[in-house]
Formats: C-alpha cells, structure tokens, sequence
C-alpha cells in the first residue's frame, strides 16, 4: 500500500514559511486488533486507530519538536507554530540539524515487511487462534490449574518521512502476534511462564498449540523451586534472557549514552570488551524480519553493522547528532518515538556459536541455568550488574531441580569477558536475539 | 498562543471543541449498549505534554505534544469489548462504539447494567497556574540555575542533565448509568542526572520530584537546590562505594521513597483482577495474616497535590482511602468496575488507565504504610550486621509466585549499629506474602516520596506515589557481588 507523504510535506512548507532554516518530520498512522480469551472465553477484545505526526524544526542551529494526534488543519497549524516558537527560544547548538541531503535513502528496498496474503480473517477466527493456543496450554498436564489467558494481535501500520528539502519516502508494515501465560499449581504452590510467537507474516506464526504447550512446558518446570545458598558459580543464560544482556551493550553503545559520558563502553571503541568468540552484529536489511526498516529515523538508508567483533568493539549506534558531538559518522541508528530523535537498533544479535546448549549445560558441575530475570538493577555507566533470577540448577551437568528468588550479580564488562560457551541456538524470534551464553562465574545470591 | 485548556470544564472543552456534548455520549451508550451489557462506558481525553531537557547548559529537547481521542468500553459478564480511535469526529465514535458492542454480541446475553454508587468528586488539585501554562523563560532559567547548583555542590561533577516536564489532562467519561463526570489533571516532574568522575571511575546520581502542582512547587523552600545536591551527592558517593554484601541479612529501610517495597512486595498482588482470576499470591487470602503485627498499609488517592492522586479514577469514580492490611491483616483488594461486579465487591476508585487507547486495570494510586512508634536511630543501631538502603531505583514482582525485586541505588553497610561504608548498588529480592512478616520494627518518620515513580502494567503506564517510615527487615535477600567470608566485605 502506498503512503501519501502530502501532509507531510505541506506541513514542513508551513515550517519554513514561518521562519525554519529546517526542518523534517516522521508520519506514523496505524491500526490495530487484539484479543485475550481466557479459561476457553472473550476476555478482552480491542480495535485501535491511531495517527502521529512528529515535528523537527530547526531555527539555524536551535531546535525544538512537536507532535500531534489531532490532524484536523487548525490543530496541525498550532503545531507547527508552536514548534518554530518553541526553536527560536531554545540554545543554539553548533552539532544540531538535519543529516547531509546526500546521504539519504535513494530507493526504499523492498524488505518483505508487509504482509499480502490472503483477506484479513475475522474477529471469529482470530479469536480462535488465542482459543487454540490456551487450550493446548490447559490440556498439556492436570498440574496446569489456571490462565492469565492467551492473546492474538495484529498491526499494520505505514510510515512516512519528509524533510523541508524535499525528500519523501515511506514504506508500510504488518506484524502478527500470539502468547500464552498459564499457570501451574501444586500443593498450594503456584508458578506462572508464557510462550509467544511473533512476525511479520500471519503464515510465520508458530501453529498455536506449539505455543500453547511450550508455554505449559515453561510453567510446569518450575513447580517445586526453591531458593539456593549463596555462592560463585557458572550461570548459563537461555536465549531469551541472554538477549536482554545484548539490550544493555546496546544501550551502552548508543550515542546519547556515550556523549554524555554516561557509559561503561565510553573510550572503548577498538578495545577488547567481550570473549573473542563474541560477535555481535545489527543488521537491519534481513528480509522479513521484525527489527528491519529501509531507512532510520533521518531517512538514512539502513544497514548491516558489526558491534562487536570477535571480542572487540567495532561500532557505536549513532544518530547524526550523537556522531557529530563524538566526531563520528552517524550509523544510521536514529529512531522517531514521536519525542524527538532517539538511538534504536535493528535486529540486533550475539552470532551463534558451535555448541549445543544441552552440552554447555552438561559442562557445569554445580551453576544456574537462568530462564527468567526481573527487576532494574543494570547500571549503565559502570556495568554493574544485579537482577532478581528464577530458573534451574544445574548439577552434575543435568538440570536438576527449580530455583527461584535469587540474584545474579556480577559486571557487564566481567561478564562478556567470561563468556566461556556460546550455543549453536540463535534463533531470530524477536527484534534482540542470542544465543544460549555461558559465563564461567557470577554471584548467585539467596540464603 | 499557549493553549490555556487547564482553566476549562471538561464537559465545555469536548463540547466546544469536537461537538462532543454528554448527550451525544449518551445516545452512543444508550442506541447502541444499553440493556444488551452490563456495563458501558465512553472516555474522552485531551492531553498536551511539553519536555525541557537542559544538557551541558545547552536545551537539548523542547517538545510539546498534543494527544485526544475516546475510548469506547462495552462489559458483558468476564468479557471487555473495547475500541478506541483519535478521531473525535461522530461517524468514529458510533464506528468505536459498534466494534465494542461486538463482544456483547458474541456473548449472547443480555445482562442487567450494574449501578455502583457514585459519591462527589474530589478537588485536589486545583491550580492557579497549572505548570503547563507558566512560561517557558522562567522555566529555562530555574534549569540553568539548577545546573550550576549541581556544578557548584561538588568538583568531581562533570554532566548535569536537567529534565522538566509539564502536562496537563482533561478527561470525561460517561457511564451507561448516565453518570458523566470530568476532570483535569495538571502533573508535573523536575528530574536532576548528575555525573561525576574521579581517578578513571565514573558514577550516576539522579534526584528529582514534583506532583499536582503548580511550577512555583519547585521554588518553595528553594527545592530545586535540593534536588540538584542530592543528585550530585549520591553521584559523589557512589565513586567511594564497596561491593554490595551477598546473601540473607537484615535490612533497614529509610523513609519515603523505599515504600517501593510495598508497590512490589504486596500493592500488585492485591490489585483485584489478578485476584479475580486466582492468578494472586494473595487470592483468597482477606482476613488472613500477611504481615508483621506492626503493619498497617493504606492506598490513598485522596492526597493533595500529590503526583498518585485523582478527584475521580479513570471510570468516574471517586478515589478513596483504602486499608489494604491493618494491624498484619489483609483487609480489602484495589477495584476497578470491572473485578467489583464479578467478585461482589464495591469498586475502590482504582481503576485507572494510561490514556484513552488503554482499558481500564485496578491500579494503586499513593501507597503507604502508616508510622510506628520507633526513633529511627535506634532502629539502625539495633542491627549488628546489616544493609541500610535509603534510595531505591525500579522494582517488579512476579504476581503469580509472588517473588519481587527492587533496585537500592543508594545503601550503606550497617557494622556494630553504625551506618558506615556506602555500597554500590544491588537489588534487593523477596516473597510477596512473607516479606511483611520480616518487619520487626517500624519508625515514626513516615514520609512519602517527592513524587517520581511511574508504575507499569500491561503495557500502561500510570503516575503513582509511595511512602514508608524506617522499617527493619529480617533476612531479606541482597544481590550483591561480595559473598560474605566470616563477615568480610571485599574491597576493590
């Protein structure tokens, strides 16, 4: 489906018709469904339409942005002249404005991000996919006493680009998504996990009782966990909690982070900051994909980068006003949240590695295999690290027994440096993904 | 030019500006809902947020966004049809209203229309001048006097980043009891980052504060001077902190901000869906003893100017003052609408939603625990070997298994009854309905927090507020990196 970029542009017109020297904007109109059902019943059914509009608008080198849900041409004039007023009070600031017209996206590849197939089932059939899912989740084992339910969504949205010298692009996509969280009791003991699948294409999806039974798998394996003494040992992280370690080096090596002076990874570019067998790449061009987009939030044209190299750092996730104020080229990392200009990454990934994770757990004598993490405790100007952790532990290389209501503590710099097993298991199922990752030791904390 | 929706009635604002009038809502209600579900209702909200980010002495972000849009809600037993659009034109709200009329259709009954009784609104937060309309120079020049405050409070600072954000909300909602009731909520919050750097080691420290308040909140009692030294101080201290301790030992808690504790360890797990469903560590368990004798822990959304208070919640009703544990005991859930009907309770003015595109969820609005008898230094001088932890970062909670976790960003070594070395920042983490059961002693200090915290559900978020007096805890949890060896901490 095409975009039109109209509005878009006969707003930045009204931009520098009221005195910007420039300026560029970001379109997002979308639409959404969703359902829960839960025990075999509707629970929640929502449908959503939502357009956005953000403003950047440069007065010479000052700035300010604006953004509005009201598109109505009263309100979108208000916007704008809220937004060059805004500008002429703020501070002049030497790094501030738009990237180099000539290094803008050309055409806008086709990533395979929309979904063509087919007429859009009903409410009815999507309903009976969540249906489907929770079933297979309650049906797997008697131990599975109860739901939160199952939820089936689906979005398509487009987006659209323009700046006050005359580049327009825009591009459009689908996503579909399911999840289930059931509930396993025992004895008065109650534990909760879920499952999901997520993906551009409604064909991608996992078929729903895969969902469903993997999700009742999760909670049943933890019936019975306890808490451990405190001690140093290996902790091996699933790929699901591995990717959340990833999250916290990116966000180290985004541009605010570093201009700030507010990172563990600052003056670290070219330095060993990882196990030589870590590489960790951002790459969004793959087809189809969640995290892919044919151009960031400047209209730079999107690309592959190496993070991390075989240990070393290789590149920071720059937007055009991150890398100026650092001296640098932008990486073509810049995301619109409708706030302004942010950093945000692609697909972003730790490259598998040789071993299976089955023998990474059959390396540990006495360890913690972590499957879920909560709580805030990553600093991200000194690494440290400390997370509240339930999962199994690992003795004699086997999975022996659920443990629950401790903490993993150690530091991130320390714990990428210890990364001593990568697994062969990487599988793209969201926009962050890992690998099973061993650490030789950390602090496991609990009585 | 600023736009002065602060001053207006909700009712008026809707109606003057999108020919949206009440009894136009209740045609929608009453054509398309009534008597076909048990209950329905229509949101309507306008919001303007504006965003002032001083960096380097430099305004890095000025931004004003403008938001609208209506939520219509139909409920037929379990069942939550809900649609909402951006669009406040008629065609897309009877379009919204048709959509959320379909789950009554797919439940096939028709339900009696449940009628919870309504009381009057509070005022809580009426404003001279809401922070919103107060001028943007004088709001510049508070950041930049805030930036060299934090500067000057100490060498080793080497960033400030100031941020100032302003919002105001007007909202309607009408009921398909023909309840219509409105409000505008003005919300404010100042927030310092300070950096400070000393022989290669770098640290972060960010203080902040602010409510339902009017801008000149920050200038009484020079609070913006406080904020900007506390930032600079726990930056400062954290470049001298140790490794935190690791494994079971007593805590202390200091006052304010810490009841994050009580957000996490019980305020989710009494909020009344999760205990509707069963899926609560605490389902079933009112009138039971969850908690030490010396607890008694409120939710009040009747506070004024405070940054988790509302005159009605986000289904018009008003808010409340509501015992969740008395004295050990579990008293009462947090209700929305919703949970009420389907458990036989009355709503508690806990529904709360983060904006139109949300539903309605039993959320928390200020929770506290009420003030014992103790001196505070006596309580910290009671504990040979401990953790004294005074500032606290984000918490989460498993509501199902009840564990919960929260961040301490600033915390000190308690040796021989001494608060001593400060530590560096470790995460705390326990279980739910026995983590109560641990406080031994509960001071006489309670304070509620200077109003930051942002509480998170299902993707919603919500401003809520928190508070506690100095409590001490028995064998909780810390995460941090030194695993104690005949009580030695490690030094780096």
């Amino acid at each position: 489906m095409s975009v039109d970029t109209t509005l878009l542009t006969d707003v930045l017109a009204r931009a520098t018709a009221r005195g910007a020297s420039a300026a560029d904007g970001f379109l997002i109109e979308e639409q959404s469904f969703s359902a829960s059902v839960r025990l075999g019943q509707v629970d929640t059914v929502t449908h959503s339409r939502e357009q956005r509009l953000a403003l950047r608008v440069f007065a010479g080198r000052a700035s300010a942005a604006a953004s509005t849900s009201d598109f109505s041409r009263v309100s979108l004039e208000r916007v704008v002249d809220e937004a060059t007023a805004l500008a002429r009070v703020t501070t002049e600031d030497p790094h501030a404005g738009l990237p180099d017209p000539a290094e803008l996206v050309d055409g806008v590849p086709d990533l395979g991000l929309e979904d063509h197939e087919g007429p859009d089932p009903t409410p009815e059939e999507k309903i009976e996919l969540a249906r489907r899912a929770e079933a297979a989740a309650l049906e797997a084992d008697p131990r599975i006493t109860n739901s939160e339910g199952a939820e089936y969504f689906d979005r398509r949205a487009h987006y659209a680009y323009a700046t006050s010298h005359g580049f327009a692009r825009a591009y459009s996509t689908s996503s579909f998504g399911l999840s289930v969280s059931p509930v396993a009791g025992k004895d008065g003991e109650m534990q909760r996990d879920s499952w999901y699948t997520y993906a551009r294409r409604r064909r991608a999806l996992d078929a729903p009782e895969s969902v469903g039974r993997t999700a009742a798998a999760r909670a049943l394996r933890r019936l019975g966990a306890r808490k451990v003494k405190t001690t140093e040992v290996p902790v091996i992280f699933d790929p699901d909690t591995a990717a959340t370690l990833l999250r916290s080096i990116a966000a180290a090596a985004s541009g605010p982070s570093l201009y700030r002076r507010a990172s563990f990874l600052f003056e670290r570019l070219g330095s060993r900051i990882a196990a030589p067998a870590v590489t960790i790449v951002d790459d969004g061009l793959l087809p189809g994909a969640l995290g892919s987009r044919p151009f960031d939030g400047e209209g730079l044209p999107t690309r592959r980068s190496v993070v991390v190299g075989e240990g070393t750092l290789r590149s920071y996730l720059l937007d055009t006003y991150s890398a100026r104020k650092l001296g640098l080229h932008s990486t073509h990392h810049a995301s619109r949240d409708g706030a302004g200009v942010s950093v945000g990454t692609t697909n972003l990934m730790l490259l598998a590695g040789p071993t299976n994770p089955a023998e990474l757990i059959g390396s540990v004598k006495q360890g913690l295999y972590v499957t879920e993490l909560i709580g805030f405790g990553v600093n991200g100007v000194t690494g440290d690290y400390s997370r509240g952790a339930a999962g199994l532990w690992i003795e004699d290389g086997q999975l022996a027994y659920p443990v629950e209501e401790v903490t993993v503590a150690g530091n991130l710099l320390e714990m990428f440096d210890r990364i001593d097993g990568i697994g062969n298991d990487l599988a793209l199922r969201d926009r962050v993904a890992s690998p099973t990752l061993k650490i030789a030791r950390m602090v496991v904390a609990g009585e | 030019m600023t736009d002065k929706v602060a001053r207006t009635r909700p009712e008026s604002f809707f109606s003057d500006r999108f020919n949206v009038t009440p009894p136009l809502m209740e045609r929608l209600l009453g054509n398309n809902l009534l008597g076909r579900v048990d209950d329905a209702d229509i949101y309507l909200e306008y919001r303007v947020n504006e965003e002032l980010v001083l960096e380097e002495n430099v305004v890095k972000k000025a931004s004003r966004h403008v938001s609208q849009g209506a939520g219509v809600r139909a409920q037929s037993g379990p069942r939550t049809g809900y649609a909402h659009t951006d669009d406040l034109a008629i065609g897309n709200l009877e379009e919204a209203a048709r959509q959320a009329r379909a789950i009554a259709d797919r439940a096939g009954r028709s339900g009696v229309v449940a009628v919870p009784g309504h009381g009057r609104p509070h005022d809580l937060y009426t404003l001279a001048e809401p922070p919103i309309v107060t001028e943007l120079a004088r709001k510049l020049d508070l950041m930049r006097r805030i930036d060299a405050a934090c500067r000057a409070a100490d060498a080793r600072v080497t960033q400030v980043i100031v941020s100032l954000t302003s919002e105001d909300v007007v909202m309607l909602i009408a009921t398909a009891s023909g309840w219509t009731v409105g409000d505008v909520r003005p919300l404010t919050r100042l927030n310092v980052t300070a950096i400070a750097e000393e022989g290669g080691r770098r640290e972060i420290g960010s203080y902040g504060g602010g409510g339902r308040v009017a801008f000149d909140f920050y200038l009484d009692a020079e609070r913006w001077k406080w904020f900007a030294s506390e930032a600079a101080r726990q930056a400062t201290l954290k470049l001298a902190a140790v490794d935190a301790p690791a494994g079971a030992m007593t805590v202390v808690l200091g006052p304010g901000w810490p009841g994050i504790l009580l957000h996490e360890a019980i305020g989710h797990g009494l909020e009344g869906d999760f205990n509707r469903k069963g899926v609560s560590a605490f389902a079933g368990r009112v009138g039971q003893k969850v908690a030490s004798e010396l607890v008694t822990v409120v939710d009040d959304g009747t506070i004024a100017n405070r940054r988790g208070s509302l005159n009605v919640d986000d289904e018009g009703t008003p808010t409340g003052r509501n015992v969740l544990i008395e004295n050990g005991i579990l008293r009462g859930y947090m209700q929305d609408r919703l949970n009420a009907r389907l458990m036989g309770q009355t709503p508690t003015g806990n529904g709360r939603r983060e904006s139109y595109a949300h539903p309605p969820l039993p959320r928390m609005t200020n929770t506290f625990m009420l003030a014992g008898q103790e001196d505070p230094r006596d309580i910290v001088r009671s504990v040979k070997h401990g953790l004294y932890a005074v500032n606290f970062g984000g918490g989460q909670v498993d509501i199902t298994s009840g564990k919960f976790v929260f961040s301490a960003s600033e915390a000190y070594l308690i040796e021989d009854g001494q608060v001593t070395r400060p530590v560096k920042g470790a995460t705390l983490i326990g279980n739910g309905p026995d983590a109560l059961t641990r406080v031994s002693r509960v001071g006489h200090d309670l304070a509620l927090d200077e109003g930051v915290g942002t509480c998170g559900k299902d993707g919603q978020s919500v401003p809520v507020g928190v508070g506690l007096p100095t409590i001490r805890l028995d064998g909780m949890t810390v995460g941090g990196t030194a695993v104690a060896s005949s009580g030695a901490i490690r030094e780096r």
